[in-house]
């Protein structure tokens, strides 16, 4: 049988506008997998509205990295038709929904660093990059807003919802280090004012996100190991079934629409 | 006479703006009451040098799922208007904020029962006090249920005042 996963060139400017992408897909897959499930209806609205919010950026992206490889592939194609090694998203998206404590940590550790990278994108000299960048900070900047109060919430509220806040914490912690790392493909888009430096961003993410653990009273853990592989993609078990669910119908009917 | 010969004879200023009255009244599928103009959707009308009408419109959130419909829309309303050689693209720059609804837009929203959205300050502020008034009696005693609502772009409070459940135009 003839495989349906596509093959390209991957350029350092495509290889950026992937990890942005699946970045931005899969967790937005990974909320939207709380509809109906929240704990309370407004909650599920409003993951479900932050899912689309990421979904919508990750089409944007995707449509974007389609017109670089420019073979005539489409946003579908590399949202439905790569295998998980061809995904270029950090490992922290990845990890499961867990509790609410565990979605809620995961969003404030990747949002808060997401809209510092989002602001700097938008000076990017790579036009449809800024103005993607401009687009998605905005919502980053709303998605912080309802996740840190909700952090907050959990970590001063009760003795139950304060253990599980700093065990999300401690658990997703080592992948945060992941974020800020930059590779050989990133350090020519960043010679190039095409990318920020995500390197440059740890120090200003610290500032950001040690008040809102500390209104919180949750503890910063110290974690010796920070795993990562994630953007060269060597993924975790967790990808797969994400990418099951999400692939099934454009795999096992290629190019089937609407 | 077919739609194509007639804006042959037609200036080229005069189809732009035919082909304005027409898309100016196209309105927002999530809420009716609105036009795309109001919303500040609506980005520009060109003549492209093909002689096509090129209409450029910006989603108030990436991930809007009514982007798709307005654009329908919006080639039918020219369609209607005897505009057949018509485009339209979606721009993402510059992004879309709350400052581009009209004050015309802000009446209607408050009138239909959605609270326009208040000024840009506070936006990245934790709990951070909005004055929001009450859209049904104006009261401002009111207070937010749900940072998110009925659509991307609204947020859903209540009126302490009235009692009444209401919708936000959230501020971005």
């Amino acid at each position: 049988m003839a495989t349906t996963t596509i093959s390209f060139a991957e350029t350092p400017l495509l290889n950026l506008v992937l990890r942005r992408a699946d970045d931005a897909l899969i967790l937005g897959h990974h909320l939207s997998e709380w509809c109906g499930h929240a704990p309370m209806v407004e909650e599920d609205i409003a993951l479900a509205n932050i899912a689309l919010d990421l979904i919508g950026q990750s089409r944007s992206l995707y449509d974007y990295a389609a017109q670089v490889e420019g073979s005539g592939l489409t946003e579908d194609h590399f949202a439905y038709r790569r295998e998980q090694h061809q995904y270029r998203n950090c490992l922290l998206v990845e990890q499961p929904n867990g509790d609410f404590a565990a979605t809620i940590v995961r969003q404030v550790l990747f949002s808060t660093f997401m809209d510092l990278y989002w602001r700097e994108m938008m000076s990017s000299r790579d036009s449809t990059l800024a103005a993607i960048a401009a687009k998605a900070e905005k919502e980053t900047a709303y998605h912080i807003r309802h996740s840190a109060e909700w952090l907050i919430r959990l970590g001063d509220g009760t003795d139950e919802s304060h253990a599980r806040a700093q065990a999300a914490l401690d658990e997703l912690w080592a992948f945060t280090g992941e974020l800020f790392e930059v590779d050989a493909v990133e350090r020519s888009l960043i010679d190039a004012g095409i990318a920020p430096d995500a390197g440059a961003l740890r120090d200003r993410w610290h500032e950001r996100i040690a008040p809102i653990l500390r209104e919180a009273t949750l503890n910063i853990p110290s974690a010796p190991f920070m795993q990562s592989g994630g953007r060269s993609g060597r993924h975790g078990e967790h990808l797969g079934y994400i990418l099951a669910d999400l692939q099934y119908l454009q795999r096992a009917h290629p190019e089937a629409v609407w | 006479m077919s739609a194509t010969a007639v804006a042959e004879f037609a200036s080229d200023g005069d189809l732009v703006t035919r082909a304005r009255a027409a898309v100016e009244q196209v309105c927002d599928p999530e809420i009716p009451v609105l036009t795309i103009a109001d919303l500040g959707v609506l980005r520009s009308i060109d003549m492209a040098s093909d002689g096509a009408i090129e209409i450029a419109i910006t989603p108030t959130y990436s991930g809007c799922p009514a982007m798709d419909v307005i654009g329908f829309e919006v080639k039918a309303a020219l369609i209607k208007a005897g505009i057949d050689n018509a485009r339209v693209r979606q721009v993402l720059s510059p992004a879309w904020t709350t400052d581009w609804m009209s004050e015309t837009g802000k009446a209607k929203l408050r009138a239909y029962g959605v609270a326009p959205p208040a000024a840009r300050a506070s936006r990245r502020a934790l709990f951070g006090e909005e004055s929001v008034a009450c859209p049904h009696c104006g009261s401002q005693h009111t207070e937010k249920v749900s940072e998110f609502g009925s659509t991307a772009c609204k947020a859903l409070w209540r009126c302490t005042a009235c009692r009444e459940p209401f919708d936000y135009f959230k501020c971005i």
